[in-house]
């Protein structure tokens, strides 16, 4: 088995706080995980669980309290691992004077290539993320959606086998997610490994091999998302319709929900039968019968409830 | 050799061209020349001396403020904005960066200074219609004025990689006002009886910038001749001073973390 993509051991990072900085606050507790060559991997986590640190950490934007990192055997220290590697932060904000072609040209320039490839690539990225009629438009009068693009195309624009990518999904559109949702498709069939943060669990779930959920700077799980919740089914979603003035049957007036012209329930899996039989008696049209399994929003905000119901000794969170 | 600090400047100094504030800062300076025409109009006699020295004193005053008030953002407008979040995922090193930044702003500096300088001759030119051979200490006191802003704008650099822009704004003016004084404070420790003041006032001579010695413009609006001992004195002196100031903002950036 070759080196993994990223290797985390121990990773801690302690912020000195409060006016005389003596206490300490804890960002990010003892993370370990591996991330192998080619895997899409999310890193998930409500807002303050310590993805942005950690991606700070790898990129040695702040420096680790305890622990190292290594990304593709190379050490986050040494400069050359930063060839090998691309990064979008997160909100991302770029020159505001300069064009988005001049910015990429900037970008490559770091990386030694001749004038005539920097021009091909800068080009060629550009038409990548869709912005190849917005190449001489000045960054300033840029969208939101449009900048995360310009991140994403400086993020890869040296062609890097590991690529970081810090909410890249946030604030955009459902066009601007999907076409963020192709790029990383893309970059995971070219063989790239794709460590991206996020907190919608939905781009997660399809695009991810593996996910680690992080909550109050500690890793509290990593697997497929598939593996991370259980695939056991706790119940069963029921669509369906009555017939005009008539209502659903008593037995589930308190539980139907009516959206529009429709009703769903959700019912245990025992009681299916009994249901749709009530159902058929009332001459409800069924729309669907769908099995229920806990999503990873259902096994993540378990998780933050856990958390909160949990009792935290006293100087917790600021050690 | 790196060329990435040289990438860098040339961003800096992009993005200084680029912007209105610095265009206005070049319309006040010829603003300055073109009063000191008038004055020099209405100084009989003395019109030269008194164009040469409000024209240098503007060069010096307009090239300080771009130095500190662009300085002390070099750093902190990058942070602020993120936009150094991207660029240290590059292969680029603090130090890289920080001299990039430096060797940025000195060229927009020195392109400032050569325009204005531009506008001084012209200025010059206009009252007496020919150059004597005693405005070569013109270029030299210019030149003098660049080596202090180079000076300016590495302390700057140095104050804002570990404080705000308001406070490295009050530490760079404070190091050069102090500076300017730097003999005097060293006499007047000299003057007291206390040994510890005397040591005192002695580091503080070594420790400060010297920029007494830069200031050539009253000799330069005379006609005297700058000797060259001066001109070699000054120069080793500005970049050695540079140098160490550089390396102590490259060592305090280097371990901060970018929060």
């Amino acid at each position: 088995m070759g080196t993994p993509a990223i290797e985390i051991e121990g990773l801690t990072k302690d912020y000195a706080v409060g006016f005389w900085r003596k206490r300490m606050r804890r960002s990010l507790d003892n993370l370990t995980l591996q991330v192998e060559e080619g895997e899409a991997f999310g890193f998930l986590g409500p807002n303050g669980a310590g993805k942005t640190t950690t991606l700070k950490l790898l990129m040695s934007l702040v420096f680790p309290s305890a622990g190292t990192a290594r990304v593709r055997g190379r050490s986050i220290d040494d400069v050359r691992m930063h060839r090998e590697i691309g990064y979008l932060p997160e909100q991302p904000y770029f020159y505001d004077y300069l064009t988005a072609r001049e910015l990429l040209d900037y970008y490559a320039r770091f990386f030694g290539y001749p004038l005539a490839e920097r021009r091909q690539r800068v080009t060629r990225f550009l038409e990548r993320v869709g912005l190849a009629d917005a190449g001489d438009v000045q960054l300033r009068k840029f969208s939101k959606g449009m900048l995360q693009r310009v991140g994403i195309a400086q993020a890869i624009v040296h062609d890097p086998q590991v690529i970081f990518l810090d909410e890249p999904m946030s604030g955009l559109d459902p066009v601007g997610r999907r076409e963020v949702r192709d790029i990383i498709l893309d970059l995971k069939r070219q063989g790239r490994t794709v460590f991206f943060s996020t907190h919608i669990l939905s781009d997660a779930e399809m695009l991810c091999d593996r996910v680690a959920v992080l909550l109050g700077g500690k890793l509290q799980g990593v697997g497929a998302p598939g593996e991370i919740v259980s695939m056991e089914v706790y119940g069963m979603e029921v669509f369906f319709e009555m017939r005009p003035g008539s209502s659903p049957p008593t037995a589930l007036a308190g539980s139907a929900t009516k959206i529009g012209e429709r009703y769903r329930v959700e019912v245990p899996e025992v009681q299916l039968y009994p249901v749709l039989e009530q159902l058929r008696n009332c001459q409800a049209r069924i729309l669907s019968v769908a099995p229920l399994r806990p999503t990873l929003e259902d096994y993540f905000l378990k998780l933050v409830a856990r958390d909160k119901a949990a009792p935290h000794p006293a100087g917790e969170g600021a050690r | 050799m790196s060329v990435i600090p040289a990438v860098v400047a040339i961003n800096t100094f992009r993005e200084a061209v680029r912007d209105r504030v610095l265009y206005n800062l070049i319309f006040f300076a010829l603003m300055m020349i073109g009063a000191s025409i008038l004055v020099g109009e209405i100084s009989i006699g003395i019109s030269r001396l008194v164009i040469i020295n409000l024209g240098l004193s503007a060069i010096s005053i307009f090239g300080l403020v771009m130095a500190i008030f662009i300085g002390v953002g070099l750093v902190s407008k990058e942070i602020e904005k993120r936009t150094l979040y991207t660029l240290l995922s590059k292969p680029v090193r603090r130090w890289e960066f920080l001299v990039g930044k430096f060797g940025g702003l000195l060229l927009t500096l020195t392109v400032n200074t050569i325009l204005m300088t531009l506008g001084l001759a012209a200025a010059l030119y206009y009252v007496s219609r020919n150059f004597l051979r005693a405005d070569a200490s013109v270029l030299v006191a210019v030149y003098f004025i660049l080596l202090e802003l180079a000076l300016v704008t590495a302390l700057a650099l140095f104050f804002s990689c570990f404080s705000s822009p308001m406070l490295s704004t009050l530490f760079t003016l404070g190091v050069y006002v102090s500076g300017i004084f730097s003999k005097d404070i060293r006499d007047i420790g000299m003057l007291t009886r206390n040994p510890a003041m005397q040591a005192a006032a002695q580091v503080l001579y070594y420790v400060l910038p010297n920029f007494h010695n830069f200031n050539t413009i009253t000799a330069a609006a005379h006609g005297e001749s700058i000797p060259l001992s001066l001109i070699w004195q000054n120069t080793a002196y500005a970049a050695l001073y540079v140098m160490l100031v550089l390396i102590a903002a490259s060592a305090v950036f280097s371990g901060r973390d970018l929060k």
